[in-house]
């Protein structure tokens, strides 16, 4: 009945405007106006209008940056995000000024040359130089943007060192599964084949390398300083591993590994202090849209010095000693979202599936 | 005479009358089928409109309760809360019906049809049956992705770019059940008609030119749309085989994109495909698309900011020459949708490179734009507002690709709310503001009626403010780390302070979607109620104004007109006018310009 009632008093509307717009247009037309031709007093007002609408938009830009600027990412807490920052802040510098001049120019051509009867647009209609500097100098500037962008990229993409740390993260709907080498600093092999609900990196029980590796979930701890290498995979869809405060993004495939390399360079104490906020944590989150919990799919990643870092690894059971992941397998996800529906049915269905599987798989 | 009349009789006879549904259904006339794909555009336009009202709702207000959630979408909003399912239903429905539905079929559907025989010189389009074809297919495809929101497993919720293995498993997300079948069988037939389209576009375009009417004579819209149906006749049929493969791996067990799954509790037998071939056979269309949405738009603001600037188009060589450049490159640079898939790094540092290069030309088309108001005499009529809004939103947007097309810099903002921010102002708003300025600028020579000034400038400025109060705020979000498709951001801590600018982007959201609601009413008050249209009212050089108010099918009652000069003969010195129509000859002593 309200619905019924919200619809008429919509048409009605809708009916009066029309029929407002009616009497205004046999009004102006009998004041011998069309009220589709454009007069000088339009071109007037739309000129006035238009200048302090280009102006009030780049007020706006500035306000935005004021305003939201503090809001960004801190700074990097990887040696390579740095570099990335430096050709981040230098393309804002080439790219900034560019949306001035441009709006600037527009508003104020937009205004000096609105419609007059008595005035004449000039005949201009190519100039072989000005084109030519139009060309030529974003071709200069992009080229020494490409060349400075790409010696980043072959930094940042470049093979890890030797002695770094082989970390694995596996994704799978809706959660991260770390999986550390032991003492051989060796990750054993595995396969999606080999999963069950008491082994859901699926790693192989035959591989020698793989008794002393160590599975985490809930929290990713990496030392500071050190060189770390993730290798990526995901075991249903595509998922992508974003470290957004290290600068780091790569998607996990399935069917495919995948990795990326950095060296974490702030601990998260030290980070708490940089931003101020005490209760600080790097994240790690899925950025490839993967389904119903996508928008949870998180992990905490604590960055501490080497003697801790060593000291929280030495604590966590082997792979041979639990075939039972550690105790901070708290169900990550399903339980704390409330995702109703379906495929909420369908993520219990599947760890159910899961459990009942496990006893025949022995 | 007699004889002519009972012959013209006999034809009329012959032909059967002109009926209802030969006029106005099945018209082979390329005047309504035009028609016909702006109302369908229009349509559609609002339905993807409104579906990004319903999550702009979630993202303002997470987990709120909003009654009209729930009087919508019954069980998918339980007391008035969005399902997160439905909420990427809602995701990629819209993303699917604004890219192809309004922005593919809509604006190259509309304008190529009006325009290429109007503006060329020609009776009709080559072919008037590949044409309504064309028209039906697209009918067919909007339908079929609307009927899809109407399922009970809901329609697609992967994401407009349905990558495997999420769309092919039902397992995962519950729309790429029968949803995602419904979304392929769309896509497919919408294929169907872009191709036929495009075809037909591009012959006439070559064939059907009247006489003077060289190359370098035709209008810049003409241009755009010509390079636009070459890329779309180059890269829908690689889109058409992604769908076809996924098909396959989702009905018939194929392992194209699949392998090494471990879903609903057991090891599937797929091995050996891979989801990357997918992101590459898609993007090689997806990226085109890009273009193939922005180029009629730019081709159509070419025309009318230099039909109301009054002035020649500055470097009408360079805006055909960057349009090649932009239109040649865009089949090279997919591979920056994929920097962070593991293609080989070496791939991304090509793919950096001929990205950044789209740059040049685009800059071009930004200064030559500028160039054209600079000294004009420029009338502000509601079309050429949209038009030089189109420039502000194409540089705003295209300078934060210089950002994302950079592959050391993409690596933190790809996927994130940036990318939402860039491609809705440089593509979105772009052509949508190109549509726009097309309708007001040729809706006289579609409905020989005017629309009214006042609705047209309000619904302008309301629109491009909500389109960067909506849009510009989204870059500082993506800065923070947000990741696109998040139903909400509530789960993290740290971005919490980000909520207060969500609440003002939906409001704005909010503000533009009324706006377009009084663009519906002045297009559709103003078809049967508006004032009359002169023949000429922008006082333009095209060839389309030289036809009768409302011109029959056939175009012109007389003989085509021969064409003498290039469409830009505006403000020329020594002219009486300060415009000179394309079929008016060379005076004694007069140089042809260009």
């Amino acid at each position: 009945m309200i619905n019924l009632l919200i619809a008429l008093v919509i048409i009605l509307a809708i009916l009066v405007v029309a029929k407002v717009i009616r009497v205004f247009e046999l009004s102006t037309e009998l004041k011998g106006d069309n009220p589709a031709e454009i007069t000088a007093a339009d071109n007037k007002t739309q000129a006035t209008i238009f200048v302090i609408a280009v102006l009030s938009w780049l007020a706006f830009v500035v306000y935005g940056v004021v305003a939201w600027g503090p809001l960004m990412l801190p700074e990097s807490a990887s040696v390579h995000g740095d570099d990335i920052d430096k050709l981040m802040n230098l393309t804002w510098w080439i790219i900034s000024p560019m949306f001035f001049l441009c709006h600037l120019l527009l508003a104020y051509f937009g205004y000096k040359y609105y419609y007059r009867k008595e005035n004449t647009a000039t005949f201009f209609a190519h100039s072989t130089k000005l084109e030519l500097i139009w060309t030529t100098v974003p071709t200069i500037v992009l080229t020494s943007l490409i060349v400075y962008g790409l010696s980043v990229w072959n930094e940042v993409t470049s093979l890890e060192p030797d002695d770094s740390i082989e970390i694995e993260l596996y994704a799978k709907q809706f959660d991260w599964t770390a999986r550390y080498a032991g003492s051989d600093n060796v990750l054993g092999k595995s396969g999606y084949r080999l999963i069950t609900s008491e082994n859901p990196l699926g790693v192989s029980m035959e591989d020698a390398a793989s008794s002393d590796d160590k599975i985490v979930r809930g929290e990713l701890h990496l030392p500071v300083g050190k060189s770390v290498v993730f290798k990526f995979h995901s075991r249903d869809v595509l998922h992508s591993a974003y470290m957004p405060h290290f600068r780091l993004q790569m998607n996990c495939v399935p069917g495919m590994t995948t990795q990326f390399h950095m060296v974490p360079k702030t601990t998260t104490k030290e980070m708490r202090e940089i931003t101020g906020n005490p209760e600080f944590n790097y994240l790690l989150l899925c950025n490839k849209i993967c389904g119903a919990a996508h928008y949870n799919m998180q992990m905490d990643i604590i960055v501490e010095s080497e003697e801790d870092y060593a000291a929280w690894l030495a604590d966590k059971k082997t792979f041979a000693d639990s075939m039972v992941p550690t105790e901070e397998t708290v169900p990550v996800v399903v339980a704390e979202v409330s995702v109703e529906g379906d495929a909420a049915a369908n993520v219990e269905g599947n760890t159910q599936v899961e459990k009942k599987e496990a006893p025949a798989s022995h | 005479m007699s004889d002519h009349a009972e012959h013209a009789e006999h034809a009329h006879h012959h032909h059967g009358k002109p009926d209802f549904w030969t006029h106005y259904v099945f018209s082979q006339d390329h005047k309504m089928i035009s028609k016909q794909f702006l109302i369908t555009a229009i349509i559609m336009g609002f339905v993807g409109m409104g579906l990004s009202m319903l999550f702009r709702l979630q993202l303002g207000w997470p987990g709120e309760s909003f009654k009209v959630l729930e009087l919508l979408l019954g069980d998918w909003a339980k007391d008035g809360v969005l399902d997160p399912n439905m909420y990427l239903a809602l995701v990629t429905i819209h993303g699917t019906i604004l890219v192809f539905m309004v922005l593919t079929g809509g604006l190259t559907g509309t304008f190529a049809n009006l325009l290429i025989p109007l503006q060329i010189g020609a009776r009709d389009m080559a072919s008037g049956f590949l044409n309504m074809l064309s028209y039906w297919f697209f009918l067919a495809s909007s339908v079929i992705m609307v009927a899809s929101l109407f399922i009970e497993t809901g329609p697609a919720s992967a994401g407009w770019t349905v990558y495997p293995p999420l769309s092919a498993l039902p397992e995962a997300i519950p729309g790429s059940g029968l949803g995602m079948t419904l979304w392929l069988v769309s896509i497919a037939l919408f294929i169907v008609s872009s191709l036929l389209g495009g075809l037909n576009y591009i012959v006439t375009i070559v064939n059907l030119r009247t006489k003077g009417m060289s190359m370098g004579r035709l209008p810049l819209t003409m241009w755009a749309i010509l390079i636009t149906a070459i890329l779309g006749v180059l890269s829908f049929p690689v889109l058409l085989s992604a769908a076809l493969l996924l098909i396959f791996d989702r009905s018939f067990g194929t392992s194209f994109y699949l392998s090494d799954i471990f879903i609903g509790g057991q090891a599937l037998e797929h091995t050996g495909g891979s989801p990357i071939l997918y992101e590459h056979l898609f993007w090689f269309l997806g990226h085109p698309e890009v273009y193939i949405i922005l180029l009629p738009a730019l081709g159509i603001s070419s025309e009318i900011i230099s039909t109301n600037a009054r002035k020649p188009i500055f470097g009408y060589k360079a805006m055909v020459g960057s349009m090649l450049a932009i239109a040649f490159l865009s089949f090279i640079v997919w591979g920056h949708h994929m920097f962070l898939t593991g293609m080989n790094p070496f791939l991304g540092s090509v793919f950096t490179f001929t990205t950044l290069l789209v740059a040049i030309p685009s800059a071009v088309k930004v200064f030559n734009y500028l160039t054209t108001l600079w000294k004009g005499n420029i009338v502000y009529t509601p079309a050429m507002l949209f038009a030089i809004g189109l420039v502000s939103t194409f540089v705003t947007g295209g300078l934060t690709g210089i950002i994302l097309g950079d592959s050391a810099l993409d690596i933190n903002v790809h996927d994130t709310y940036f990318v939402v921010a860039h491609f809705h102002i440089v593509m979105g708003a772009s052509a949508i503001f190109g549509m726009f300025a097309g309708v007001y600028h040729w809706f006289p020579k579609m409905f020989g009626k005017m629309m009214n000034k006042k609705l047209g400038y309000a619904h302008f400025w309301l629109t491009v403010i909500s389109v960067y109060g909506v849009f510009f705020p989204m870059h500082f979000i993506g800065l923070a780390g947000v990741p696109r498709r998040y139903y909400s951001n509530e789960a993290f801590p740290l971005f919490e302070s980000l909520q207060d600018i969500n609440v003002s982007i939906s409001l704005f959201a909010l503000l533009g979607s009324v706006a377009q609601f009084m663009f519906a009413f002045n297009f559709f008050y103003s078809i049967f109620r508006g004032t009359k249209a002169s023949k000429n009212p922008w006082r333009s050089n095209a060839l389309e104004w030289t036809t009768e108010i409302n011109p029959g099918h056939g175009n012109w009652e007389g003989p085509i007109p021969t064409v003498y000069r290039w469409a830009y003969d505006y403000s020329k010195p020594g002219a009486q006018e300060d415009f000179i129509p394309q079929n008016v000859p060379l005076q004694p002593g007069e140089e042809e310009f260009h």
